[in-house]
């Protein structure tokens, strides 16, 4: 899965024609690491219809919170640059709801 | 034959990993079916100074991982995945899931509470973008900004002193004139220096275009409304029992949480609760690992009884 960073965002998310998913963690939320392997699943899955990509926000702080990003997890889909939908908070984010996310945008 | 668990646990916090580490050391066969992220609320508590013997490595993922480990090292069995409803019409009750179904012949649930909601306009919309009710997970973003944390609980005054670490400053705002959180952690924030306290008062209302940007503060005895700019609310309101599944199946209070007796038996046969899903005054990592340990051994004595014939 291809890991984003402050160098990369413009070329990989705002500047890309399709879909791309985003996984905003961060190092010390244990509900975004409790995902991960669900979303390395789904990465696999549906690898060859939409891009799925995270983002350390720990790291990359300037970064999410310019995406108005300040709450995790959170999971943002944008469209040929565009922020289509999103979804945030422990509860809301279950593999379920990521991979109905996923689906409903491919 | 899909196998037969002596134990199902529902839930993988505290409760739900004590349970296991006891069924296991008992050498019944058990499985632990978690659907969020293992250790619970307790994984994303970093203060845990009031669990004995945590004082060296206080923070709660990592207390969480040990009790894991521990239960695993014995044999208990994990699954990621979300129970749906239960059959106990037998002996072997079958519990299902959203991805299948498992077998067993006690059923534990400890599926534990989630925060609630302040219900305040603007929290919906805002969640994510400055409203938070996980310090841990979110704290980072307000590193140098300012926060508003609701409730006067263990979980609001502690939670409030970590952001501390943060945050330049960090107001609570409590709906009465006193917290109810303990001593200790109270006098901890009172000497805090960024940390600034408004009573009686009550979070009205949310608002920011598109990320937080301030509240709107009533206070509660002469009705005032005031406005406070902020960059995020962190809500610690209190806790509501996660046992929808279960309705119907065992006795609840009107609150939602399940009813159970010293030995956490519910109200159906070989079915117990633990933790902090059960009716109970104190809700805590050591709380909830205890009712663990009770309802596995319970587990046990009522499996010798009813099975021991049955060849196992």
């Amino acid at each position: 899965m291809l890991e984003l960073n402050k160098d990369n965002f413009e070329a990989e998310v705002l500047q890309t024609e399709g879909t791309v998913l985003v996984d905003f963690w961060g190092s010390k939320c244990e509900p975004c690491k409790a995902l991960m392997p669900d979303v390395e699943r789904l990465a696999e899955q549906y690898g060859d219809k939409i891009k799925i990509c995270k983002l350390n926000t720990t790291d990359n702080r300037r970064l999410a919170i310019s995406q108005k990003v300040l709450g995790l997890p959170t999971f943002i889909i944008y469209k040929n640059g565009e922020r289509i939908k999103e979804i945030s908070g422990a509860e809301n984010c279950t593999p379920d709801a990521i991979e109905a996310l996923i689906k409903e945008n491919i | 034959m899909s196998k037969i668990y002596d134990v199902a646990i529902v839930g993988g916090g505290p409760a739900g990993l004590s349970a296991g580490l006891y069924a296991s050391r008992s050498k019944l066969s058990s499985i632990i079916i978690e659907k969020g992220k293992w250790g619970g609320q307790a994984a994303t508590t970093e203060e845990l100074e009031n669990y004995p013997g945590s004082i060296e490595h206080p923070t709660g993922p990592k207390l969480m991982d040990r009790m894991k480990a521990q239960a695993e090292a014995f044999g208990t069995e994990f699954v990621k995945d979300e129970v749906t409803g239960f059959e106990l019409s037998e002996d072997i009750k079958r519990i299902r899931l959203s991805n299948g179904e498992i077998q067993a012949r006690t059923i534990i649930i400890a599926t534990g509470a989630q925060p609630m909601l302040l219900g305040a306009p603007g929290e919906m919309e805002l969640r994510g973008k400055g409203v938070s009710y996980c310090a841990t997970c979110d704290a980072d973003f307000f590193t140098e900004l300012e926060v508003v944390v609701v409730g006067g609980g263990d979980a609001a005054v502690e939670e409030a002193i970590y952001l501390t670490r943060f945050a330049e400053k960090v107001t609570i705002v409590h709906r009465r004139d006193e917290f109810r959180a303990a001593k200790s952690i109270v006098a901890k924030a009172m000497e805090n220096e960024k940390i600034d306290i408004i009573w009686n008062t009550v979070v009205e209302e949310i608002y920011g275009d598109g990320i937080v940007e301030g509240v709107k503060l009533k206070n509660a005895q002469t009705g005032e409304v005031t406005d406070f700019r902020t960059d995020g609310v962190f809500v610690f309101v209190g806790t509501k029992p996660i046992a929808e599944f279960a309705k119907g199946v065992v006795d609840m209070n009107e609150k939602g949480y399940i009813l159970g007796d010293e030995e956490m038996r519910t109200s159906a046969e070989g079915v117990y609760v633990a933790g902090d899903v059960r009716v109970k005054s104190l809700r805590q990592v050591i709380t909830a690992a205890a009712d663990g340990a009770i309802a596995a051994t319970t587990a046990e004595r009522y499996i010798e009884e009813k099975f021991h014939k049955l060849k196992r």
